[in-house]
C-alpha cells in the first residue's frame, strides 16, 4: 500500500514539474524567437505565469480546490487581493502620471 | 488517502502521529510569514514595472544591454529542478525511506541552489562592470531592489538545507527536525513561485517590450 502511495505521488510531482517545464519552454522560446509584437508576446507570457503559478500551487504545494482545509487557499487569495489592489494600483496611478509626462 | 490535509505542502500523514499533528499549527504560521514575503516581492514588482520606461531608465543600461538570457534560462531550469528534488526529499521523508535518502535529496537540492546562486551572482557581476549598479538609474535600482532580494531567499534556504542536514544526523528523525523540514520546504516552493514572476516580469517581459 505504501509502495503504490509512493510511486502515485512521485508521479504527481514528475507531472507537475514536466507542465512547469512545458509553461516555462513557451515564453522562452516566444521571447528568442519573436517576431509576434510587444502585446500578443505580453499576453502569452501573462498566460503561462499564471498556469505555472496554478501548476506549482496544485502539484508542489499541494493546495486545490478540493480540500477539507480552504484556509490557506483563501490566504493566498486574500493576499492577491491586496497585491491587486497595491500593486495595480501603483502602476496605474505611475504610468498614467508617466504618460502625462511624456 | 483518505486523511484530511492539514497544511500546505506535503502532509507527513496520520502515520507519524505528533509531528503531524504539530505540522498544522507550525505550517499554517509559517504559512501566514510566506504571504506576508509575498506582498513585499509583488509591490518590488509593481516599482520594476513602473520603472520599466525610457524616463526609469535615464539614458542607463536597459534589459537589452544588462541580461543575459542564456543565464536565465539555466537557472530557471536549475531552480525548477531543485524544487522537484525537495519534493522527492519530502516524499522520502513521509514514506519513511530513511535518513540518507532524505539527507541525498536534500544534498541535490542544495547543490542546484548553491549552482542557481553562483550563475546569478555572476550575471550581478557582469551588471556592475557594464556600469548597470543600482545608482545609475530608478529602472536599475528597482532591478538590484527585487532580484537580489530573491538570491538573498534562496541563499537563506541553503543555509537551512545544510541545517536540517546537520540536525538530521545529530537529533534523527524526531518531530521537531520533521516538521522544521515540512516547514523547510514551504519556503523553497515558494522561492521557486516567485521566480515565475522574475524571469516573466522582469528578463521575458523587460526583453520583449
Amino acid at each position: 500500500m505504501s509502495e503504490m502511495n509512493y510511486q502515485h505521488e512521485v508521479r504527481g510531482y514528475l507531472t507537475g514539474f514536466a507542465l512547469a517545464l512545458f509553461l516555462t519552454l513557451v515564453p522562452f522560446a516566444f521571447v528568442v524567437w519573436g517576431g509576434f509584437g510587444a502585446v500578443a508576446t505580453l499576453i502569452v507570457l501573462g498566460g503561462c505565469a499564471l498556469a505555472q503559478f496554478v501548476v506549482q500551487l496544485r502539484f508542489f504545494l499541494h493546495i486545490d480546490l478540493h480540500r477539507q482545509k480552504r484556509e490557506d487557499l483563501q490566504l493566498i487569495l486574500f493576499s492577491i487581493l491586496l497585491l491587486v489592489i497595491m500593486a495595480g494600483g501603483t502602476i496605474w496611478i505611475v504610468g498614467n502620471l508617466g504618460m502625462r509626462m511624456m | 488517502m483518505k486523511h484530511p490535509i492539514l497544511h500546505p505542502g506535503l502532509n507527513l500523514g496520520p502515520h507519524h502521529g505528533e509531528a503531524h499533528e504539530q505540522a498544522e499549527t507550525l505550517a499554517f504560521g509559517f504559512w501566514v510569514f510566506l504571504m506576508s514575503d509575498f506582498i513585499i516581492f509583488g509591490l518590488a514588482f509593481a516599482t520594476y514595472v513602473t520603472m520599466a520606461n525610457p524616463m526609469g531608465l535615464a539614458g542607463g543600461p536597459g534589459p537589452k544591454e544588462a541580461y543575459d538570457l542564456t543565464s536565465v534560462f539555466a537557472q530557471t531550469i536549475i531552480l525548477l529542478s531543485s524544487s522537484l528534488s525537495f519534493g522527492m526529499a519530502s516524499l522520502a521523508m513521509r514514506f519513511e525511506r530513511g535518513r540518507g535518502a532524505v539527507t541525498f535529496w536534500l544534498s541535490v537540492t542544495l547543490l542546484l541552489g548553491l549552482a542557481f546562486l553562483f550563475l546569478e551572482v555572476r550575471d550581478f557581476a557582469h551588471m556592475i562592470d557594464i556600469g548597470a549598479v543600482p545608482s545609475r538609474s530608478g529602472f536599475l535600482s528597482a532591478f538590484w531592489g527585487l532580484v537580489p532580494l530573491h538570491a538573498l531567499h534562496v541563499a537563506a534556504g541553503c543555509l537551512w538545507i545544510m541545517i536540517m542536514i546537520i540536525q538530521m544526523r545529530g537529533f534523527g528523525m524526531i518531530s521537531l527536525v520533521k516538521t522544521r523540514i515540512v516547514r523547510l520546504g514551504l519556503f523553497w516552493h515558494f522561492l521557486d513561485l516567485i521566480w515565475i514572476g522574475v524571469f516573466t516580469i522582469v528578463y521575458l517581459g523587460g526583453l520583449a517590450s
